[in-house]
């Protein structure tokens, strides 16, 4: 191990799900004290904490530190829509790199279980019976409803429309089969919120939320949390063998912003920021698309798992459809996507999902995933996307000891 | 005082309602909103573009679950306009997957929202199918 390597030393996450008789703190320390635990070390060994919590306060990371350990290191409060956690997990990683610290600790935590839809609504009518305009395009109503929409569900059932579109096939049963896949995958991970199997039809005929997005086409609000520990590889080298056994290696971390295209403005762009982390993960780490034995793409909802087939280069430019009829991406194909159940599922507390998708990756590649392992996993890939937008990408290695 | 005002800024009312763009100088990005600068070049000189009333649908929704107070079903879209993107709702039809399909031709139209205690009409707009 090179002594610049960074690697996750230890990494938990919690029971996704309705957790009614816990708090965000107590979520989110669960999942420190164990990563903490899985990883053979403690508080006192850390040089920095990340934490996020999206729907919470500010300082999050101080509220857990009250709980789990007080001992003064700096504490990195961050917000990115849903690559929070996953910029959490940056955040302690480019400390560690940057010689700050030899180890460090990211969280995010999330309570989200019945909060409905996300995004949408707008400002009520509130200056009596007057129009007046106000906001960034002088509007004397609320736009949303009236000016295209503004729900999650809405945006990116437009993001999969467009790249039917563009590319033709993307039909509402295809969205549906995507969704089937990863129903399938969930009964195999008992940390999902939901595990059950779901038919096509079962997944056509329910409740429709936003065309071509039914109800479990859409991620599932729930709690949960996740935590990591990271390490330099100078540090790994002077612990034990079990722990450098265990240790996976953070081949590339990648953060990308969106960067201006036409209509970007009109409809978040969720491709642009994510082919151009993809290129820079591989780069980065050398890893190639297809070597990788598992990806965990941000399927916040089926019509967003089919664009990023493409966007992480995992089939040709504009041959997502035919990818996924192939079959390659179910847990028996070559790129196995979301065995975890993926967002769809396994579910979505938002802070948490950055670093809950590592945490998948990381207990394949250490051999350790159970019923649903993905035999002779060896590498491995995260993605996430906050809409607004900011793109999280981490290509993992299994230690080669 | 006016007896008509629209729903947004960038909506020009009149005998051909039509939207406008805010378009960089230097770049030509166009933008809908009020800008600080231009967010392709970071140029600072905007000049009033008028944007084509026609166009295709590149992408659509039928919102069926809104936020409360939100009207549905309705129909979301990503409209090409004669080369400038335009987000607006596709009405005068039914919002129903056999009626609304990706590459159909589309048409700028005006909607009352409302008056108000004044008597003021507020106009907003949204895009009907076209031969």
């Amino acid at each position: 191990m090179a002594a610049d390597d960074i690697y996750i030393l230890g990494i938990y996450m919690t029971k996704f799900g309705k957790h009614t008789d816990k708090d965000v703190v107590d979520l989110a320390s669960e999942a420190v004290l164990a990563a903490l635990k899985d990883g053979g070390v403690t508080m006192k060994d850390m040089g920095i904490m990340a934490a996020g919590c999206l729907m919470g306060q500010g300082s999050i990371g101080q509220m857990i530190q009250k709980q789990v350990g007080q001992t003064g290191i700096p504490v990195y409060n961050v917000s990115n829509a849903c690559a929070t956690g996953a910029t959490a997990l940056r955040t302690a990683i480019m400390a560690v790199k940057a010689g700050e610290c030899d180890m460090g600790l990211a969280v995010g935590v999330e309570k989200l279980a019945g909060v409905g839809l996300l995004g949408g609504g707008g400002r009520p009518k509130s200056d009596g019976n007057k129009w007046s305009p106000s906001g960034r395009f002088g509007a004397v109503a609320p736009t949303d409803g009236r000016i295209g929409t503004d729900t999650m569900p809405g945006t990116f059932a437009q993001v999969g429309m467009e790249y039917g579109h563009k590319y033709g096939g993307a039909t509402f049963e295809l969205f549906a089969r995507i969704s089937e896949k990863n129903h399938s995958h969930s009964t195999l991970n008992p940390l999902a919120a939901y595990s059950k199997a779901m038919s096509k039809d079962e997944i056509m005929n329910d409740i429709m939320i936003s065309y071509p997005n039914t109800r479990p086409m859409c991620s599932a609000n729930c709690d949960g949390a996740a935590a990591a520990v990271v390490v330099s590889g100078t540090k790994l080298k002077t612990l034990s063998l079990e722990q450098q056994r265990r240790a996976i290696k953070v081949s590339a971390s990648i953060l990308t912003s969106d960067p201006y295209q036409e209509a970007c403005q009109v409809l978040p762009d969720v491709n642009t920021l994510t082919r151009i982390a993809a290129k820079q993960a591989y780069e980065q780490s050398g890893v190639s698309p297809q070597d990788l034995n598992l990806i965990e793409l941000h399927d916040c909802f089926a019509t967003a798992e089919l664009v990023h087939y493409d966007n992480l280069m995992l089939c040709p430019e504009g041959g997502a459809v035919d990818f996924f009829n192939s079959g390659a991406t179910w847990r028996t194909g070559s790129s196995p996507v979301n065995v975890s159940g993926g967002l769809e599922s396994k579910g979505h507390p938002i802070a948490a999902t950055g670093i809950a998708n590592i945490w998948e990756v990381c207990h394949h590649l250490r051999g350790e995933a159970g019923p649903r392992q993905i035999e002779g996993a060896k590498v491995g890939l995260a993605h996430v996307i906050g809409l607004g937008s900011a793109c999280g990408i981490h290509v993992l290695e299994k230690s080669a000891l | 005082m006016p007896t008509q005002v629209p729903h947004v800024n960038y909506l020009v009312l009149g005998d051909k309602p039509h939207l406008v763009a805010n378009e960089c100088v230097s770049c030509k990005a166009r933008f809908f909103d009020r800008r600080n600068a231009c967010a392709n070049c970071s140029g600072t000189e905007f000049k009033k573009v008028d944007i084509g009333t026609t166009g295709i649908v590149r992408s659509f929704t039928i919102v069926t679950f809104a936020a409360p107070g939100v009207p549905v079903p309705f129909v979301a879209a990503i409209i090409d306009c004669e080369g400038t993107s335009v987000r607006g709702n596709i009405i005068n039809t039914d919002p129903t997957p056999d009626k609304i399909t990706l590459g159909m031709k589309v048409q700028l139209v005006t909607t009352s929202l409302g008056s108000d205690d004044d008597g003021v009409e507020a106009i907003g707009f949204g895009f009907e199918p076209a031969n």
